[in-house]
């Protein structure tokens, strides 16, 4: 049985309208995290899981649905008391050359995160910036320096101590390893993994890449067009996949031991669900989206 | 031994500066023959990407070149803009990353299609629009003579790369060079474009420089390896051998540093468990 989930989203949509076209980003989206977990959402681009990433810390607001941190529903809240509770929940954005101010020094950005916390003794402040600079593995007198003194995994260390400053339960990690090179970005979700062992915290954590949501993950979401479709514990997941998306993800993934032979394989055809569609159960905690006709 | 199609020799590249400079590529020789798919692999600043852009003599004002690039036995590292014009795109072709910066945002795919055609092969616009046609049949476009009206932004992402992929190859090139070509594309769409290229390299018979950073990439489509790293090859051979016989420790680790979906679920498994790997 989970703990109580410390993020849980019901019937989460939303749409974008541009050029009097409406976008459904998501139509009905609805997890739960719970406390020191690690879920994935894995998708393509247009599935919606950088926008369910999003609303989750507050970047965005849903067209409907709710958002309930800590057990309290959050989305009906004034934006005061939304942004107050939304602290508990940081972001880590893919590209750390853009995600941080380079007229700032990296203790000056991190600090930020606590002062607006309401600490506002700075050489308080600094202390603790350097203590996150050693949790991530950087030096402490780093704090002094500028952004572009950096290499991309250290920014991407820097990036990751900004997000811990406030003490977030949650943190969500959008794409956080895909700028990086290989060797980097296994340091990082190495990064990732031990400073979740360090305390309770939890990670909504969105990839392309089922590799790196295999190396981090307790449990996969799979999202496709707005929906999850299949959800469920990482191994079931990976090796015993029942939508025909999951598959298709998974046979995409290059690997060691195949050559292609130029042959083109046979298209499958990938069910369009509606919101009449349900959930099947599996196995336990392995859920996966079912056309309403079948 | 017939001479191979594209043989670069004591390639180097450099960027001179007051203060030393910067070495891009030292010293690096290879060959390329028709049919066959050679990767170049190495993590970003390997020089991987240098390479490619001095073969098309695209390299910045600043930078300067020594050694030989010979195409079927000519040497063309000492060729100027005008000669130049007659080796790109007709002897070797060349595809990137981001196809949406390397189409042309106000022209018709029909236009982007046949300048290169008009321009290499000496034919007219008509027979031209029919050659782009029966390319972007092949490379798998639904609807061609609806797409060649069409201007780049109105396409996909992966539509646009089959689109470069067909421009290049219709000039029907020696070889042709990939650059991280399924890099910005989702993994689906990336599976087909690489097992396209696969068919399309049996096809028409073009070699194909292909330069990734993805080892499974590499694993699944080419036929030789170079495994570059700081403007050097290390190591290069066949992908047998260098892929399941390493001999640079740099090949060794990078190979060992390859996250795969198996391992990724091992590794985490072990975490929780306790074990430090």
């Amino acid at each position: 049985m989970m703990s109580e989930p410390c993020l849980k989203i019901e019937g989460l949509r939303k749409s974008f309208t541009a050029n009097r076209r409406t976008v459904h980003a998501l139509n009905g989206v609805s997890l739960a995290l719970g406390k020191g977990e690690t879920l994935g959402i894995v998708g393509e681009s247009g599935s919606g899981k950088s926008t369910l990433g999003r609303i989750a810390v507050g970047l965005d607001t849903p067209s409907a649905g709710e958002l309930h941190v800590d057990g309290a529903r959050i989305d009906d809240l004034s934006p005061q008391l939304r942004r107050e509770k939304l602290r508990r929940c940081q972001m880590i954005f893919q590209d750390p050359y853009s995600s941080l101010n380079p007229r700032l020094t990296v203790g000056r950005q991190i600090g930020e995160g606590l002062f607006a916390r309401g600490e506002f003794d700075w050489p308080a402040i600094n202390a603790t910036v350097a203590d996150l600079l050693d949790r991530v593995g950087l030096k402490r007198e780093f704090a002094h320096r500028y952004p572009h003194e950096f290499s991309g995994g250290q920014r991407q260390r820097i990036a990751i101590a900004r997000a811990l400053a406030p003490n977030p339960r949650i943190v969500v990690a959008d794409e956080p390893v895909s700028a990086l090179d290989v060797t980097i970005q296994a340091q990082i979700l190495d990064l990732l993994a031990g400073l979740k062992k360090q305390g309770d915290l939890s990670y909504l954590f969105i990839s392309h890449d089922m590799a790196v949501v295999a190396r981090l993950c307790d449990r996969i979401a799979v999202m496709h067009r707005g929906r999850i479709v299949e959800c469920g514990p990482a191994r079931a997941v990976i090796e015993n996949p029942q939508h025909p998306y999951t598959r298709n993800l998974l046979d995409a993934v290059p690997r060691f031991g195949r050559r292609r032979t130029g042959q083109k394989p046979v298209p499958v055809l990938l069910p369009h669900h509606g919101d009449a569609d349900r959930y099947m159960t599996v196995a336990e905690g392995h859920t996966v989206l079912q056309s309403a006709g079948l | 031994m017939s001479i191979p199609y594209l043989r670069v020799q004591d390639l180097s590249v450099s960027f001179p500066a007051k203060s030393g400079g910067f070495q891009a590529i030292d010293k690096i020789s290879f060959d390329l023959a028709r049919g066959e798919i050679l990767a170049l692999v190495g993590e970003s600043g390997s020089g991987k990407s240098m390479t490619s852009l001095s073969i098309m003599k695209l390299l910045p004002m600043a930078a300067r070149m020594g050694g030989r690039i010979e195409i079927e036995g000519q040497d063309i590292a000492g060729f100027g803009r005008r000669e130049m014009e007659n080796v790109r795109g007709a002897k070797i072709g060349m595809i990137f990353q981001e196809p949406m910066t390397s189409l042309n945002p106000v022209l018709t795919i029909a236009r982007q299609m046949t300048e290169g055609l008009v321009r290499h092969k000496c034919v007219s616009s008509r027979e031209a629009l029919a050659t782009a046609r029966t390319w972007l049949e092949d490379v798998g476009i639904p609807e061609p003579n609806r797409v060649l009206a069409q201007y780049p932004h109105q396409l996909s992402g992966g539509m646009r790369q089959r689109i470069m992929i067909a421009a290049a190859l219709a000039l029907r090139p020696g070889i042709l060079i990939a650059d991280e070509p399924t890099t910005a594309l989702d993994v689906t769409v990336q599976s087909q474009v690489l097992d396209l290229l696969v068919d399309l390299k049996a096809r028409s018979g073009s070699g194909i420089l292909l330069i990734t950073h993805d080892i499974g990439v590499v694993a699944e489509t080419a036929d030789r390896v170079a495994v570059m790293r700081g403007g050097r090859i290390l190591e290069i051979g066949t992908v047998d051998e260098v892929l399941h016989s390493p001999k640079h420790d740099y090949t060794k680790a990078l190979l060992a540093s390859h996250l795969t979906v198996d391992r990724g679920l091992r590794q985490r498994e072990l975490e929780v468990a306790g074990v430090r790997p």
